[in-house]
């Protein structure tokens, strides 16, 4: 079990309030994804849950019980560290054996489950190696092992992948979801990368400066932006926002446009703009087009396979059910 | 431009330095075991222009026959293992508690380590004067104001106060040493262990010694490279006398005191091979733990 509910949680440094009050509730079994820019507040809202830092008010219930005066230890949950916090001087397999040690636990059932959590996250040909002489992913899966050996009730993740290069980062992506769904463990996972937030959640919770911005699942995200914020940090490209007279054509101070909600023409559509640079990344190609009217380019999508000449002129036509509006306060206009 | 020339030049521009140290080395070592090999008493008239009579291994026999050597192994084993011990205990804890953020820290810490600045017979004189002393001494007052029978420190318990003497001057190394390596420790890893259930005592245990590990052994070298020769704290004590004859003390006394410089050398030569015994046995256990 882990239910974890945050009851108007509050945490202040000082005289610096990092987190505003909060509520938020993360059901048994669920993937939670907390994402936003740096320094809003992500690693404080998962430590306070962790326990390793006090909360300056509010209340943390883990499975209903109040666990805000609960030390780390005795909360049952386990977390995994930006820098992977192994311990130098042991080999992996005391690392992963480490919180069994400490739990008590007989040598032969230690045995058991390192063994078990080796076979799984495929280290069992390193568990007698240093951390030291192990590579980037397999540190982090050594972090994951030491992790899941305790069966906590829920997992913390902290950026665990920014330290990976990006062919390892979209592997180790894989593997905790695959891991999720075989252990149906709760998990949270904090980034600050939108495109991990959007592949692996369940249920993901944006924030900015503390504030949560919005909960949703991702599709519920990128589907219907709460804000202008949330519009812009989910999806990627990022969504075209324009203003002015385009914008009060909809009745709206701002309206939002995903670059694949744009379709292109050499002949007629709504907008004329000439082609600016492009990124062909094969499967999809992505122009930056100046469009008459409009402040700043604007991002499209298109296959692949089209090619379009630099300042070559073409026309764009938003799909009228994808537009998104936004009033003058940012939020969403439904 | 790393040419054959630049490689040239490079070596000679160090080789003045490296000359300098070797004479520095292999002169005296020359010398003492020259002096060693031959009867060499300069009150009876024995001297280099004259010539030295050749007596084997005489003096190494004599010396090693004295009953005055082995105790004198045993003191010098005593007073470096105490001083070790002491130092790095007492070393870790204050590191630890130096680490602690705390008010006035930076005061604190120079406190810390000024015992270091004093010179080792200021620092002996202060502590047989001002704190050991039987009728005077801070020790005694202390003593009588715990209505206890002032001990005769230097001759009563000759050797641990000539070990309490070296740990003060030597704690605020190891405690620097220490305290620069308690800080290069990841707080993650605290936290880590902290979630994984483990308590102070084993979070200290199991991860801030091991990472201690590398700091301890080289305080180790280092001060025993400079314990087997303590002097003047002997010299201005004690003299020598309640069993805090160490080996370098002892040799001393053959020298300036029987004036029998052959046996002397001798003394050196067999100091030189406790030291690299000592070595060989640290540098084994230094090893283990410098290598990961
Ligand atoms: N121990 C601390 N003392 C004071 N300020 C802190 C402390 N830890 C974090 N902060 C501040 O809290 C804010 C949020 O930090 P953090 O939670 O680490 O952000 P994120 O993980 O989202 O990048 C930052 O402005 C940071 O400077
Ligand atoms: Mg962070």
């Amino acid at each position: 079990m882990g239910r974890i509910t945050l009851d108007k949680v509050r945490k202040a440094f000082g005289d610096v309030e990092v987190i505003p009050p909060l509520d938020l509730t993360i059901e048994d079994g669920e993937f939670v994804v907390f994402v936003g820019p740096s320094g809003c507040g992500k690693s404080t809202l998962l430590r306070l849950i962790a326990g390793l830092e006090d909360v300056s008010d509010g209340q943390i219930r883990i499975d209903g019980k109040d666990a805000t005066a609960v030390p780390p230890a005795k909360r049952g949950l386990a977390m995994v560290f930006q820098s992977y916090a192994l311990y130098p001087h042991m080999s992996v397999r005391k690392n992963i054996a480490f919180p069994l040690r400490m739990a008590g636990l007989d040598k032969a059932e230690q045995d058991r489950r390192v063994a078990a959590a080796a076979e799984v996250l495929n280290l069992t040909d390193y568990l007698d190696r240093r951390p030291g002489q192990l590579s980037g992913g397999q540190r982090q899966r050594v972090a994951i092992g030491r992790a899941i050996v305790r069966e906590p009730a829920a997992f913390l993740f902290d950026e665990p992948l920014s330290n990976l290069d990006a062919a390892l980062r979209v592997g180790m992506r894989l593997e905790i979801s695959e891991l999720h769904k075989r252990l149906k463990t709760t998990m949270i996972y904090v980034t600050h990368d939108q495109v991990e937030a959007m592949t692996m959640a369940d249920k993901i919770v944006v924030l900015r400066a503390g504030h949560i911005e919005q909960v949703g699942s991702p599709l519920d995200l990128y589907r219907a932006p709460r804000n202008l914020f949330v519009a812009g940090f989910i999806g990627s490209p990022k969504m075209n926002l324009i203003g002015g007279a385009v914008a009060a054509g909809h009745d709206a101070t701002t309206i939002g446009i995903r670059p694949e909600h744009i379709s292109v023409s050499a002949e007629a559509g709504d907008w004329k703009g000439i082609v600016g640079l492009s990124e062909h990344l094969g499967s999809d190609t992505f122009f930056h087009v100046t469009c008459e009217g409009i402040d700043g380019p604007l991002t499209v999508r298109v296959g692949g396979e089209v090619a379009l000449d630099y300042g070559q002129t073409v026309w764009l036509s938003p799909d009228p059910a994808q537009i998104h509006r936004f009033d003058q306060n940012g939020l969403r206009i439904a | 431009m790393a040419t054959q020339h630049a490689r040239s030049a490079a070596r000679v521009m160090m080789a003045p330095a490296v000359i300098l140290l070797l004479g520095w080395m292999l002169v005296p070592l020359t010398m003492t075991l020259w002096f060693s090999f031959t009867r060499y008493l300069p009150m009876r008239g024995d001297s280099i222009e004259r010539g030295l009579d050749w007596v084997g291994f005489e003096n190494y026999v004599r010396f090693i026959g004295s009953s005055s050597f082995w105790p004198s192994v045993q003191a010098t084993l005593l007073i470096v293992g105490g001083v070790l011990v002491i130092t790095v205990i007492l070393g870790v804890l204050l590191a630890i508690l130096l680490d602690q953020p705390f008010w006035g820290q930076g005061i604190v810490r120079i406190l810390v380590i000024a015992p270091f600045f004093v010179m080792p017979t200021v620092s002996a004189l202060v502590w047989k004067n001002m704190m050991m002393d039987p009728v005077n001494g801070m020790l005694a007052h202390l003593w009588r104001f715990l209505g206890m029978t002032p001990v005769s420190w230097l001759s009563d318990a000759s050797v641990q106060s000539i070990i309490l003497i070296v740990s003060w001057q030597w704690l605020p190394f190891a405690t620097l040493i220490l305290l620069t390596a308690i800080q290069s420790l990841d707080r993650e890893q605290l936290e880590a262990a902290e979630m994984d259930g483990a308590p102070v005592m084993a979070r200290f245990w199991h991860i801030v010694l091991p990472h201690l590990g590398r700091a301890i052994t080289i305080v180790v070298l280092i001060q025993t490279i400079f314990l087997l020769s303590i002097f003047a704290e002997i010299f201005v004590t004690t003299g020598g006398s309640f069993g805090t004859r160490t080996l370098t003390y002892l040799i001393f006394q053959r020298v300036v005191d029987s004036q029998n410089i052959g046996l002397g050398s001798a003394g050196g030569v067999y100091a030189i091979i406790l030291a690299n015994i000592v070595a060989i046995f640290l540098m084994r256990i230094v090893g283990k733990n410098l290598d990961r």
